[in-house]
């Protein structure tokens, strides 16, 4: 009578989250819709001039994939909550932050990783110039995963909570602010002929420091908020 | 006023003043008891008397405002409990797009399978063996009780406890419920349930804890 | 037990608390008041006119020390949050939960006032200089915070988990200060500094200095204020509580009991 191992329980924690998005793989195109929808108010608002796109180009889409994210962070502890799985997983003998770290992976896979695919679309509809496509694709690939390290986090403050849209919102607003002026700032420096290594640089270090921290702050958090 | 017990096996849960208060509110407590392997205790109260809140602190998600939980003679960490106690509480803790079966695999991923059993038997022991294949939002309320109890049933674990069990289930449900609490029993296991009504148990009668809604006006 | 711990213990008894906090409050708040006062007659009449930028710079008075009391009020509330999680103590939750909206109303005094400046300065109402930007995701920090705080019914868990983001926060807020004036070197044309080159002389540091003693002070009158309410809310129902609620209601309940 021994439980099973821990590289076991991740496996089936990732494979039983895999198979509920697909078995709901439908929902999965909403964040990309809503970042095509934000990308293409843009021109309407701001006029078609393709100089005047081309400067803002590479921080709309950043904004445009936090804020799809920030919708779909939502999804990721709602339905664990509302049916007990997620009591059972805290109750599980196996470390609750490495059970959270892989269903934070999961969800970056099935919901950030789309978008970053869709990017050159969202990017050449703004007339990005090519040369700065890398540095967007290399800037959004570090700073995706760290957004949803984050937004776990404030996700775990908040589970629960009926409409905690705008509370989630406001909180993990200040902790994001950071991620998208390195993210964009790299964009724009690139875009400007200046060196654009030190803040992707930063991002990685973030992003290190998150995949090791937060995954250990999203566990104390849930404690919290099912206690 | 808890029975004197008279099983001389070391007591596996014990619990010394233990008491919960929310937002200043009592809700359930001071209270003591133990529990001895072996053993089944129901612990029975009107609705609001606090039981949910109860099994929530002995199953450690919920800190007491004061007492103590003793697990095998040592006071309660998370981790200890995870190793040796089921927890079926208010929801199944199943997910609605998986099959019973694939939950049940699921589970035993997680939380690992008591020897000589196995999710299909364990689907077979709870009488589901049909529903296989069908995703559990379709299932009924008591057929989802049922699976949620064959997840409890797989966990390798020594104490159950479990939160309304009989609620939902028809007569059949009932009675298996009691034949899985006596197998358990016999098997050297314990197990805390709770009910705000009466069932019969098949054999003997469990001890029984009654919870009464805490009063109001504790002492500062 | 030392006779230092057997002090805390004593302090952070929430009645006893209550009664101290009473008893200095007022006073605290008149002390700040009549600093203040001082402060800003030194700051508004007596200091002299600055030789770049007038009289305008004298809102510097109250900027400064309002920013400063923004960072320190967050500290206060960090520290208390710590202490909340790892050991619990009711007044630590109390006071961490206290210290946010002060906290918060000094930044947002901080954003007017540095607003205000910048209008005679360069002409716009809002300029995203380091410094504001800064202020303003200091804001936001608190905002969550409380609204956090007041989004949990369990009063308790409320102010673990807004300790919670407290503690998150204070990690966050070096590095919005590094990003935030990383970002406004990236993009040359907004290096403008409300501080600007004006030297501080010793006339004008006097008031400076005053200032920010009168909003220290302020502060913790109002956190007093504030802690006497949430305790009041936390332990409603013990006897303590009642015993102030009756004696507070006095004579009121001898005539209205028949």
């Amino acid at each position: 009578m021994k439980p099973g191992s821990t590289f076991g329980a991740c496996a089936a924690l990732v494979r039983r989250d895999l198979t509920l998005i697909w078995r709901r793989r439908g929902d999965a195109l909403n964040p990309i819709l809503f970042a095509l929808i934000v990308v293409a108010l843009f021109p309407f608002a701001l006029g078609p001039e393709p100089d005047n796109l081309r400067r803002i180009a590479a921080g709309v889409v950043f904004v445009a994939l936090l804020l799809s994210g920030l919708l779909a962070l939502d999804t990721l502890f709602r339905g664990d909550y509302e049916d007990g799985s997620l009591e059972q997983l805290v109750l599980s003998p196996h470390p609750l932050a490495l059970l959270l770290a892989c269903k934070i992976a999961v969800h970056w896979l099935t919901t950030a990783l789309p978008l970053l695919l869709v990017a050159p679309l969202l990017a050449e509809m703004l007339n990005l110039p090519h040369a700065v496509l890398p540095v967007l694709l290399a800037a959004l690939a570090l700073a995706t995963p760290l957004l949803s390290l984050i937004g776990a986090v404030c996700v775990a403050l908040t589970v629960g909570m009926r409409r905690s849209g705008m509370l989630l919102a406001l909180l993990v607003l200040p902790l994001y602010v950071p991620v998208l002026i390195f993210g964009a700032g790299a964009c724009n420096a690139a875009q400007a002929g200046l060196a654009f290594l030190a803040p992707l640089l930063w991002l990685g270090a973030g992003l290190v420091l998150a995949i090791v921290l937060a995954p250990l702050a999203c566990a104390a958090a849930l404690k919290i908020s099912l206690s | 006023m808890p029975e004197i017990d008279v099983h001389d096996r070391p007591a596996l849960l014990e619990a010394r003043r233990l008491a919960y208060a929310r937002n200043d509110e009592p809700i359930f407590g001071p209270l003591d008891f133990v529990l001895h392997a072996g053993e089944v205790v129901l612990i029975e109260g009107d609705n609001g008397a606090g039981k949910t809140t109860l099994l929530r602190v002995l199953s450690g998600l919920l800190e007491p405002t004061s007492g103590a939980v003793l697990l095998d003679g040592e006071p309660l960490t998370l981790t200890k409990l995870s190793h040796q106690v089921a927890l079926l509480g208010h929801q199944p803790g199943l997910k609605g797009d998986l099959t019973a079966l694939e939950n049940l695999r699921f589970a035993a991923g997680l939380g690992g399978v008591r020897a000589g059993i196995s999710p299909a038997t364990a689907l077979a022991g709870i009488g589901l063996e049909g529903f296989a294949d069908v995703p559990t939002r379709q299932l009924s309320a008591g057929q989802k009780k049922r699976v949620a109890l064959a997840r409890v049933l797989l966990a390798p674990v020594g104490l159950w406890l479990l939160d309304e069990p009989y609620a939902n289930l028809d007569l059949e449900g009932i009675k298996l419920v009691n034949r899985l609490l006596e197998l358990h029993a016999r098997r050297g296991g314990a197990a805390l349930i709770t009910s705000h009504g009466a069932y019969a148990f098949t054999s003997g009668t469990p001890r029984r804890i009654p919870l009464r809604p805490a009063t109001a006006g504790a002492p500062a | 037990m030392n006779a230092l711990t057997l002090w805390f213990h004593k302090i952070g008894s929430p009645p006893t608390f209550y009664r101290i906090a009473g008893a200095f409050a007022p006073w605290l708040f008149g002390v700040a008041l009549v600093l203040g006062a001082i402060a800003l007659y030194g700051g508004l009449v007596m200091a002299p006119r600055d030789y770049q930028q007038g009289d305008a710079y004298r809102i510097i008075f109250v900027h400064v020390p309002c920013a400063w009391m923004g960072l320190f009020a967050y500290a206060f509330m960090a520290v208390n949050a710590f202490i909340a999680l790892v050991w619990r103590i009711k007044l630590s939750e109390i006071l961490a939960m206290a210290s946010a909206p002060v906290g918060a109303a000094f930044t947002f005094v901080t954003l007017v006032t540095g607003s205000i400046w910048g209008k005679p300065m360069w002409g716009t109402w809002w300029t995203w200089d380091a410094r504001l930007t800064s202020e303003l995701v200091l804001l936001f920090l608190y905002l969550g915070v409380i609204g956090l705080y007041h989004a949990i019914e369990d009063r308790r868990q409320a102010a673990r988990a807004a300790s919670f983001l407290a503690l998150i926060g204070i990690v966050n807020v070096p590095i919005v200060h590094f990003s935030v004036n990383w970002w406004n070197t990236l993009h040359q044309g907004q290096t403008v500094r409300l501080m600007g080159e004006s030297h501080i002389t010793g006339a004008m540091v006097w008031p400076l200095l005053l200032m920010a003693l009168a909003t220290h002070i302020w502060f913790f009158a109002s956190v007093f204020a504030r802690s006497r309410v949430g305790l009041l809310e936390l332990e409603g129902g013990k006897d303590w509580a009642r015993e102030v609620a009756l004696a507070d209601a006095g004579d009121a309940m001898v005539t209205s009991h028949v």
